[in-house]
């Protein structure tokens, strides 16, 4: 019943490639689900999802080694040419993001607990609307990979802005919160962290953009088009 | 070899037929058709013997019919999975070897010969989806959210076939999801609702503290829109509160005699005075005589009034709002209120009743509507056993029709029953026809 499929002469090579990608998308699936739960869960209050998500990051990083182990075999005993070696390339690259993005939920959902169940902070309502566009574009980025879409790749990139826009507002508001009651100064400290983590997972899927662009195309995007980093405001770190 | 149960035997027999039936359906020549039906006969009553070997199938643990002498009459694999309407992929090992038109829809049409993980990267299915096949279970199905679009529903059901295949159908559970989201949304929209005015209620009276009272001016305007954010959360409430007292009495039906007539004349009035228009923008037009309803006065008055409200809001106010009443059965009676305003695109008709549905919100909130009116009338219509109908062309306005059921003069069984029988409102949209 399968149509034997006789397009590659070299069909164990097509199979690591598929392999490779496969790899990478359930890495994906991982990550994006994460990063929703995650903040389903501070919405919620939800202290088990929270917990779920924690442990759950360690199966993103077996995939990362097991991506990284795979590309690197199929480099060193395939020697693959041209847009299969971007492939490889770019197959590495994003694993180590899509790696990264699990740590930011993984952090997000350590921070659950913090919040209590009866906190209102006003901020806190900004918080969905700015997860949703960063959740869209890595879902979005994903999928311009799984099809090698660069046009779709392209359109990520010009969402994160917005992101940054989301990201400076809740900074103002926060700061403003703050000023107004001693109080608050903890609590409003993580949810900045939170806006940042998620400001953050929208450079890295800007990031995996870019290489879902180079791997389909060779070219490397305009610099113009991926846009200003947003101005680092004092007392920020890297997390 | 496994035995040939006389259950095997009738399988076989009903496949047959079946596939006979098929065959018939894609339009074949009634004469195979018969060949076909007595070939699986032949083979099911040779399955049933199980004298001869030979004469069985060579593979008895799925019957299979007897070869059928023109085999353009099945239908092709791609044929039935283009007619199913879910989107469908067979998988063999990880790799998609079909997929039908809605499944390259939703999936992107990449997924040809791809690994399934690439099409459907849920990290719940994907251990499903690779796992060894053969399973325990040859059915399983799981709910999955955010396949194709972000957080829309699924429930994924993967069919273990034979050998390495797996057959995998994704099911919509949007709609099963939405009335339970339609509840938690309602109340989240109420507060909301109540929750705006109230914020710039409290600015204002923040504001006048700080000293904005002095000024007599800027007072007034302020407590000019004090004024009308207040009774904006009146109306607010009143309504929802109308609501849950019509949802409270949904099972008892109203048996108030209502003289029509004169409750649309005083309602319209009401409603023009009320909401600032002359009495002139309303034309009344009986069609019959006096006709009474069976009905709660209150409410009807309230169903009128937000019609009519409505008509005079979103009309353009030139040409006045047409209401008629008349019999128009045996049992029951039509009001209509018309007017000339822009209409209603089709695709917003069917969502009209929705609680805080609104078309233009902004629009919508400047004159003062709270979003409930619709679904009031919508419960009154359902309390009083009627049905509403809300026709709409855009550019030359909208009609809304109200059936009610006449009050019956003697108690007749029929009758009632025929009353009844009108449940849901039903909504039609009329577009141009060029």
């Amino acid at each position: 019943m399968m149509p034997k499929n006789s397009e590659h002469t070299v069909s164990a090579f097509d199979d690591d490639i598929g392999e490779l990608r496969a790899l990478v998308s359930e890495m994906g699936g991982l990550a994006e689900t994460a990063i929703g739960d995650a903040i389903h869960a501070l919405i919620r209050h939800d202290l088990e999802t929270a917990s779920r998500i924690v442990e759950e990051d360690s199966r993103i990083d077996e995939l990362e080694s097991e991506v990284e182990r795979l590309a690197v075999r199929l480099i060193a005993l395939r020697a693959p040419m041209a847009n299969d070696l971007r492939e490889a390339v770019a197959a590495i690259k994003i694993a180590t993001v899509l790696e990264r993005i699990g740590d930011y939920a993984k952090n997000i959902a350590k921070r659950v607990p913090i919040f209590d169940h009866r906190t209102d902070i006003e901020p806190l309502s900004i918080l969905p609307s700015m997860a949703q566009i960063v959740q869209e574009m890595v879902h979005n980025v994903l999928d311009a990979f799984a099809a090698r879409d660069a046009e779709v790749a392209k359109q990520v990139i010009e969402r994160d802005s917005a992101v940054d826009d989301f990201y400076d507002s809740l900074f103002r508001a926060l700061l403003t919160y703050m000023m107004e009651n001693s109080h608050n100064i903890t609590q409003s400290t993580h949810l900045l962290f939170i806006a940042k983590n998620l400001e953050r997972v929208g450079d890295h899927a800007t990031n995996i953009a870019e290489m879902v662009y180079f791997a389909a195309t060779g070219d490397y995007l305009d610099d113009r088009l991926v846009g200003e980093p947003p101005v680092p405001e004092a007392g920020e770190t890297e997390e | 070899m496994p035995q040939i149960t006389p259950l095997r035997a009738i399988v076989a027999l009903l496949t047959t037929f079946g596939l006979g039936y098929v065959a018939y359906t894609l339009g074949a020549e009634p004469l195979p058709v018969i060949l076909a039906c007595i070939g699986g006969l032949a083979g099911g009553i040779a399955l049933g013997s199980s004298g001869n070997p030979n004469a069985v199938p060579s593979e008895p643990a799925s019957p299979e019919p007897p070869p059928i002498s023109d085999e353009s009459l099945f239908p092709t694999l791609e044929e039935l999975m283009n007619a199913i309407d879910d989107p469908s992929l067979i998988i063999v090992g990880r790799r998609v070897v079909r997929a039908n038109p809605s499944a390259l829809n939703l999936l992107g049409t990449h997924i040809i010969g791809e690994d399934v993980r690439l099409a459907i990267r849920h990290p719940a299915a994907a251990e499903r989806l690779t796992g060894e096949a053969g399973a325990e279970e040859s059915r399983v199905a799981m709910e999955l959210v955010g396949i194709g679009e972000l957080e829309r529903p699924w429930e994924l059901i993967i069919h273990e076939l034979k050998g390495n295949a797996r057959f995998i159908r994704l099911a919509d559970r949007s709609s099963a999801h939405a009335a339970e989201k339609m509840r938690a949304d309602f109340v989240a929209n109420a507060s909301h609702e109540l929750r705006t005015p109230l914020a710039s209620l409290l600015g204002y009276i923040e504001t006048l503290q700080d000293g904005a009272a002095k000024d007599k001016k800027t007072r007034n305007r302020f407590l000019e829109i004090m004024h009308g954010e207040a009774s904006r959360m009146q109306r607010l409430i009143g309504d929802l509160m109308s609501l849950s007292r019509i949802e409270a009495e949904k099972y008892r039906a109203p048996a108030d005699d209502i003289d029509l007539g004169p409750l649309i004349e005083e309602a319209c009035r009401a409603t023009c005075t009320e909401s600032g228009f002359d009495s002139t923008s309303v034309e009344i037009r009986p069609e019959t005589g006096d006709v009474h309803i069976a009905g709660d006065r209150v409410q009807v008055t309230q169903l009128i009034s937000n019609l009519v409200g409505n008509a005079l809001k979103y009309g353009k106010g030139a040409d006045p709002v047409v209401v008629g009443y008349g019999s128009i059965s045996e049992t029951m009676v039509r009001i209509t209120v018309q007017d000339h305003g822009e209409g209603i695109a089709p695709e917003h008709l069917p969502r009209l009743t929705e609680r805080f549905y609104r078309i233009d919100p902004g629009r919508s909130r400047s004159l003062g509507g709270t979003g409930l009116g619709l679904a009031i009338v919508k419960h009154i219509v359902e309390r009083h056993r009627g049905r509403l109908n809300i026709e709409s062309e855009v550019g030359s306005g909208t009609k809304v029709s109200v059936d009610l059921p006449k009050k019956p003069s003697a108690m007749s069984s029929s009758r009632n029953e025929n009353v009844t029988k009108a449940g849901t409102p039903s909504l039609v949209a009329t577009r141009d026809s060029r």
